[in-house]
């Protein structure tokens, strides 16, 4: 038995041996620093975060796309050519409207019923509906994580936003939206307020929920202990941790801000026909769909739309993954 | 377990309780020409006042809130003013629930059994095209707002599927095209949460050791994924059925479908109060009862749960 067991070391070492005499290897010196040497890894969260992003093709692409989107819808105003959105066009020798001109070298996404460019009406829509998104996503950071985070580390209150809580959640989103802004006037306020309203919920459960399971780790104990005053530990311990999850949710508040503001429009709750909004466009082009040669009014702002909801969701999404610490290698 | 649900029904009622009073205070804050329709410009003070007294909108508020209680309680919604005038809403809703409720359940009954077979095809295929078209579907449905693909599929549909463009109940043929429509973002979702749950659960280490033991993977799949991927998503279903069933505001507007989704925009583009307040508190009641009963069912149908009190969690 012994010798079984010895067997193959013994050939193990004879082979060595052999190997070591016919010039095969040399043996390595005997470095006695190497030994103080400590492992170390070049690991940045938000390096990995964004090599990964960055893997992503299509999310890359829709970026890249929705940044144009941006950039253009900022600046359209005031690029040379363009007439006002609001603007009536009429003919100059006849001095009537021109009205549903189909897209052409003049108007490049026609006109609509009265006359006006639907090319400039598009883009200010997009603006009024990327600054609604903007406005209630900005809010609701700052109420969200306002209040998430009194909700997680204040203890005395927990119990009260609670419940509080489990009130409001129980009430159906579009039915709170609905409400609010039926007794509130249509206006670009209410209609943020409204949202705002409805949104930041989601987001306080999260943060709450995160700061309960952080705050009592180790290195916030020991934070404690060592005399950091609270609002310390929350401003360097814990928010730094909640990033990512803010970027999410402004990521997806932004296109179901847009998408609400759709939905309280064509309930006859939405901005006033003046403002054009992507909301407005598409209401107005509903009644036009019978008609094959006006449907031109609906599709334009309904894919401008569409390719703006999807981008963020894409990306979104696309984010959240990369920035999910178990995905990276 | 009967004290849970005990305990769980008791909260309920009181939150309902709470959300009713406070969307009946709301609703007082309404400006009155709702109350008295298009011949408000035409009143003279005096007549105005005389009628929003009769309707005892001048009486202190608690008091109009006991007397809808007291009527709540006699299941008197109270009655429509502006959109069939002097006509009970429960009448009215009488008329338009069931349809709604048939084209909900058959939506709902799609949505099942096509999303969730989706999302176990998209987790088997993980990475391939048929998880990829999966993805695009979701991503398409969740994404772009409801209002804009409902109308291209009436416009477009119809045309290509020379079925009617409107509904009318006795034609089976104008059912298909709301009701498909209906069920296409529950399909959504329950295709992308059963993939997601799946996903999930094939990471963890019980399937591993499966795996290991030489378990067939159509076995590992049916008898151990699955389930523990379905238990999460029981306890949306409820509140999905319900929601459903009340009728889309979207579709039934487009396809003229005589139930109460539409109902709401009706009455809200008119103004009509008493129709907005009883239908909001319908659906929030709904709302209640949904997460009421996906809870009770999430403890029924998951061993893990289990009804015994745990001191001292914080």
């Amino acid at each position: 038995m012994k010798r079984f067991l010895d067997g193959p070391v013994d050939r193990v070492a004879e082979s060595v041996t052999r190997a070591a005499a016919e010039d095969a290897f040399t043996f390595a010196e005997y470095d006695e620093s190497a030994g103080e040497k400590v492992a170390w890894s070049d690991y940045s969260y938000w390096g990995s975060t964004f090599r990964m992003f960055f893997k992503n093709r299509v999310a890359v692409a829709l970026l890249v796309l929705l940044a144009a989107i941006l950039i253009f819808t900022t600046i359209q105003p005031y690029l040379p050519g363009q007439r006002p959105a609001t603007l009536i066009n009429n003919d100059p020798e006849t001095g009537m409207m021109l009205m549903n001109v189909a897209p052409g070298e003049e108007f490049w996404f026609g006109t609509n019923s009265i006359g006006q460019d639907l090319w400039s009406m598009v883009w200010s829509g997009t603006r009024t509906s990327l600054l609604i998104g903007l406005a209630v996503a900005c809010s609701e950071i700052v109420l969200g994580i306002t209040m998430g985070v009194l909700w997680g580390y204040v203890r005395q209150l927990d119990h009260l936003l609670t419940s509080l809580y489990n009130i409001v959640d129980n009430i159906p989103q579009t039915i709170m939206l609905i409400l609010i802004s039926y007794i509130l006037r249509p206006s670009m306020s209410t209609i943020i307020l409204a949202m705002c309203l409805t949104s930041w919920l989601k987001m306080a459960r999260f943060i709450r929920n995160q700061i309960v399971i952080i705050r009592d780790r180790d290195y916030n104990l020991a934070s404690r202990c060592l005399g950091t005053p609270t609002w310390r530990i929350i401003q360097k311990n814990l928010l730094p941790y909640l990033v990512s999850v803010m970027m999410l949710r402004i990521a997806t508040t932004i296109p179901e801000a847009i998408g609400n503001e759709v939905f309280l429009t064509y309930i006859g709750l939405g901005l006033p026909v003046a403002i054009p909004s992507l909301g407005n466009l598409i209401n107005s082009g509903r009644g036009l769909l019978m008609y094959e040669s006006l449907r031109y009014q609906l599709i334009f702002p309904a894919v401008v739309l569409s390719i703006v909801t999807v981008s963020f969701y894409i990306i979104g999404n696309a984010f959240a993954d990369a920035a999910d610490p178990k995905n990276h290698l | 377990m009967l004290k849970y649900i005990a305990k769980r029904l008791g909260q309920a009622v009181l939150t309902l309780f709470i959300i009713i009073t406070i969307i009946f205070c709301l609703l007082r804050m309404m400006p009155e020409e709702g109350y008295l329709g298009a011949n408000y410009d035409k009143m003279s003070e005096v007549q105005r006042e005389t009628i929003l007294t009769e309707m005892g909108l001048r009486d202190p508020v608690p008091v109009q809130l006991a007397k809808f209680y007291r009527d709540l309680l006699h299941g008197n919604f109270g009655t429509s003013w502006i959109y069939r005038p002097n006509v009970a809403i429960t009448e009215i809703l009488a008329d338009k629930a069931p349809v709604s409720i048939r084209m909900g359940l058959m939506a709902i009954g799609i949505s099942l059994v096509v999303g969730i077979p989706l999302g176990v095809l998209m987790t088997r295929f993980k990475g391939h095209i048929p998880d990829k078209l999966g993805m695009a579907f979701v991503v398409l449905v969740m994404a772009i707002p409801q209002a804009v693909y409902h109308l291209f599929i009436q416009t477009y549909l119809t045309d290509a599927l020379s079925l009617p463009m409107l509904f009318k109940e006795a034609n089976v043929m104008s059912w298909i095209l709301p009701t498909v429509s209906l069920s296409l973002y529950n399909t959504a979702t329950f295709a992308l949460w059963m993939r997601r749950y799946m996903v999930d659960e094939l990471n963890k280490d019980y399937v591993r050791l499966a795996r290991a033991k030489g378990v067939k993977n159509s076995v590992i799949m049916a008898s151990h994924v699955f389930p523990n991927a379905f238990v999460p998503l029981i306890q949306t279903i409820p509140t999905m059925i319900l929601s459903t069933a009340m009728g889309s505001i979207y579709v039934e507007s487009l396809y003229s479908v005589p139930g109460m989704g539409g109902l709401l925009v009706d009455v809200i583009q008119r103004q009509d109060n008493a129709m907005v307040q009883a239908l909001v508190l319908i659906y929030a009641a709904l709302g209640i009862i949904g997460l009421l009963l996906g809870d009770l069912l999430m403890g029924v149908c998951d061993p893990r749960i289990t009804f015994v009190e745990k001191g001292g969690a914080r």
